[in-house]
């Protein structure tokens, strides 16, 4: 069953990319487009069914208290003690992850058959789409690190094609070359922890075979080490985090990610917004294990996605072209989820990966509809007051807008919140660290809101700034202008067809309501309901917990651990990591009193965030929307400048005067034109012995024969 | 009676004059006979051994010998024919196409 989840995509890959090009010769471009539309969007929503089937049907087996479906398809690799598997695994973190890429990629899907109708490469783009649909889930269903790398190799791969789609702009193939090339970066991270769990644990899978545990059981059978010990669990989680790093493009890896929007809108919105770019915080929650037991590690994650939350929302700021600024907003949130890694709340982080997948998503297939309706104009500058002409986009585009941020009782609330108040309260920092985090955090959100409201008011409110001038706007940013498409027409902006707004109001409700599936008990407390968290009570089997010992407690709350939460409300005072006392501190239920009512506390906190910078955003530039914005955001920082300095031009300079100049004229060059003279030389001398006359020949054979009888009468004669 | 080492004396010394001759000799037809020599030598000693040993297969080995020989002669000498009449000449050392 897992296994037509991930190939029903793949024979539409297969389909499209086979016979595309002869469909449309014989059909025309027209009826084309609906055959190869229908196939791509049929083979993801056969997908999508199936992974709802798997996930909603029958009760899922338990596997040491773990419930979880495998399903080995053949023996991949096995060399020794090594084995990997061409194996599924089906376990609660790689279900949240099979539901929201198919649902959302369906969406996506078919959105994208109205964004890319008149597209001469229709059955190409369709074709890599659904490529990277079936590696994404091969990605996350692989049961063993080396299939996931093949996954996530493989949605690289369909990313740099994606990106690289308008293949007649240099931009595109640029952007397309950066992103490859900068995630090799991380993934020799990748590579060198997989090798390194290899030797540690003697396995890479995530399931136990046979009598071989995995290597989750394997790593929770390792003692902690403490904050500042550089021992092989830290070695690993920082490789890892290396891997997620450039897949999730956080610092210092983060560059490719807003150059990647030169890819159409549907591709920003599917691959470098909803499912790929979360690959990096699925590893890391996936290995969870591994990462609990180094602190140090941790705090690496948390500072590292801390930073790159507030250094992309301040860059996001000053964008004028709307995908770049959904772009940095998504590099923000990426950091969000990898701020709640950190802390420990791997839960709260994939929740956030699932809200922020509604949420984005939608924005950028909002965006998509607006530069579609506004003949290929993606400079937030050039529009405004287009409310009046796009209702829906307008409208769905807002839910998205509050929900990320973090309007209460929309999805982002609830996942945004989550991660501050575990920010705040965490017990896997050194202590004042979480605080630190907190409060960049809530500067970030606040940020957010500004951002995105700027981006709002510029799109939507406000003089219709496009009448100004006629449409001459042939600026370098427009992919589909350089791909001489036709179907925007000039003239008054318009409303998208019904197949993109659609998916646009569906993603509007998901993004309303997606978060009431992990609502924190102390939330559900105040409308009187005492529940836990549903999502966290869900995906606990498959998350390890800081400072616990086991990777897996089946059963919630203990009657036991009730006595201690008083101690549970004083944590993060101490800095012990002792095994015992903070595995009674993170099992222990949160509803103690005074912890809920500080959590509400923030909760006000964050509330009250979000809309003073709503607020913020709304009076800066709703008067005045042109406002010019500080020129070291509006340049990024100068980091892609500070790149080119300190590290291509010096590859470059060095390749050129020293690899090239030296190495390989001089020394490799020098090396084989050596060994040629050397035997030219050689040749020359022992010519000289190839007389040509018969009589020096046979004098030679005589001199030998004198030689070997010599020889042999020696021997008799001894 | 003649002791062997006498004949096998004999045999060494013309063998020694027919390898001299095929080194220093240029012309074509001494080089010949000086290659007949050698052979001539080695067919003496076989027969010598032949006779003192009482085995009649040292007599075989040169009846084999000589037809060779005699083969061989034929075809040398055809080949020096041919030389002669492209070249006009019969010093070994102006057949030298071959050389580099």
């Amino acid at each position: 069953m897992l296994k037509w989840i991930t190939l029903a995509p793949l024979i539409g890959a297969a389909i499209n990319g086979l016979f595309g090009k002869l469909i449309t010769n014989k059909l025309g471009q027209k009826a084309a487009e609906r055959v190869i539309g229908f196939i791509a969007c049929a083979s993801v929503g056969v997908s999508t069914a199936l992974a709802f089937i798997v996930f909603f049907g029958r009760e899922w087996p338990v596997v040491n208290g773990k419930p979880q479906i495998a399903e080995p398809f053949f023996t991949w690799i096995k060399v020794g003690g090594f084995q990997a598997d061409f194996a599924y695994l089906l376990d609660p973190l790689s279900g949240v992850y099979i539901l929201f890429v198919t649902g959302v990629g369906l969406l996506i899907h078919i959105y994208a058959t109205g964004y890319m109708h008149g597209d001469p490469g229709y059955y190409r783009f369709f074709c890599y789409l659904n490529l990277f649909m079936f590696m994404m889930l091969t990605l996350v269903l692989a049961d063993n690190l080396l299939l996931l790398f093949v996954g996530w190799e493989g949605v690289g791969l369909c990313s740099y094609l994606l990106i690289g789609y308008y293949i007649k702009w240099d931009v595109a193939g640029d952007a397309a070359k950066k992103a490859f090339v900068m995630n090799r970066v991380g993934d020799f991270g990748f590579m060198i922890a997989t090798f390194l769990i290899f030797t540690a644990f003697g396995t890479i899978s995530f399931v136990a075979k046979g009598d071989i545990p995995s290597l989750l059981e394997k790593a929770a059978e390792r003692p902690v080490e403490a904050f500042g010990v550089f021992g092989v669990m830290t070695a690993i989680a920082l490789l890892l985090f290396l891997g997620a790093t450039g897949k999730s493009a956080q610092i210092p890896l983060l560059t490719w990610l807003p150059d990647a929007m030169a890819g159409p809108t549907p591709v920003s919105a599917l691959i470098h917004a909803a499912t790929m770019v979360t690959a990096g915080v699925y590893l890391t929650a996936r290995c969870s294990a591994i990462f609990v037991k180094s602190p140090t590690a941790m705090a690496v994650v948390a500072v590292i996605g801390a930073a790159t939350a507030i250094f992309a929302a301040t860059i996001g700021l000053a964008q004028n072209d709307i995908k770049k600024v959904l772009a940095y907003s998504t590099v923000s949130q990426l950091g969000y989820m990898f701020l709640a890694c950190g802390v420990g709340a791997f839960i709260a982080g994939i929740f956030h990966v699932m809200t922020h997948a509604f949420f984005k998503a939608l924005l950028f297939l909002g965006s998509g509809s607006v530069i579609h309706g506004m003949s290929n104009e993606q400079d937030i500058r050039k529009m405004g007051g287009l409310r009046k002409y796009m209702k829906i986009t307008a409208a769905t585009m807002m839910a998205g807008w509050l929900a990320i941020s973090g309007v209460p009782l929309l999805s982002g609330f609830f996942s945004k919140d989550e991660i501050l108040w575990r920010a705040w309260s965490t017990d896997a920092l050194p202590p004042g660290m979480g605080k630190v985090l907190w409060g960049v955090a809530a500067l970030t959100a606040l940020l957010t809101a500004v951002y995105m409201t700027r981006m709002m008011v510029l799109t939507f409110f406000g003089r219709e700034r496009f009448k100004d001038e006629s449409h001459s706007h042939a600026g370098p940013a427009h992919g589909h202008s350089a791909q001489g498409d036709e179907h925007g027409h000039h003239g008054e902006p318009h409303e998208s067809p019904a197949l993109m707004w659609i998916p646009l109001v569906i993603l509007a409700i998901l993004s309303v309501v997606g978060g009431y599936v992990g609502v924190s008990p102390a939330l559900s407390s105040l409308v009187g309901v005492h529940a836990e968290n549903r999502f966290e009570h869900f995906l606990e089997p498959a998350i390890a917990k800081v400072g616990g010992h086991e990777v897996a407690v089946q059963t919630g709350a203990q009657p036991a651990v009730a006595a201690q939460a008083e101690h549970a409300a004083s944590s993060a005072q101490t800095e012990s990591h002792g095994a015992a006392a903070s595995a009674a501190k993170t099992t222990a239920p949160r509803e103690a009193a005074h912890d809920t009512r500080t959590e509400l506390t923030f909760t006000i906190i964050s509330t009250l965030v979000a809309i003073i910078g709503l607020l913020l955003g709304w009076l800066i530039f709703s008067s005045n929307p042109l406002r010019k914005m500080p020129k070291l955001l509006e340049e990024k920082y100068r980091v892609d400048e500070f790149y080119d300095e300190a590290i291509v031009n010096p590859i470059e300079q060095t390749s050129r005067h020293f690899l090239w100049q030296v190495v390989d004229v001089k020394i490799i060059d020098g090396f084989v034109n050596g060994v040629a003279r050397l035997f030219a030389g050689l040749a020359g001398a022992l010519r000289y012995t190839q007389t040509g006359f018969a009589r020096n020949y046979a004098a030679v054979i005589l001199v030998g024969a004198i030689i070997v009888i010599g020889y042999f009468g020696y021997i008799a004669l001894r | 009676m003649v002791p062997l080492s006498w004949y096998l004396a004999l045999s060494a010394v013309l063998f020694t004059i027919g390898v001299v001759g095929v080194l220093i000799q240029r012309n074509v037809i001494a080089l010949f006979m000086c290659i007949e020599l050698m052979l001539n030598a080695v067919n003496l000693s076989l027969v010598a051994f032949s006779r003192f040993h009482n085995d009649v297969t040292g007599q075989l080995f040169v009846f084999i010998v000589m037809a060779v020989a005699a083969a061989e002669a034929a075809v040398g000498l055809a080949i020096i024919i041919s030389l002669f009449r492209n070249r006009e000449t019969l010093n070994v050392d102006e057949a030298d196409l071959l050389k580099l």
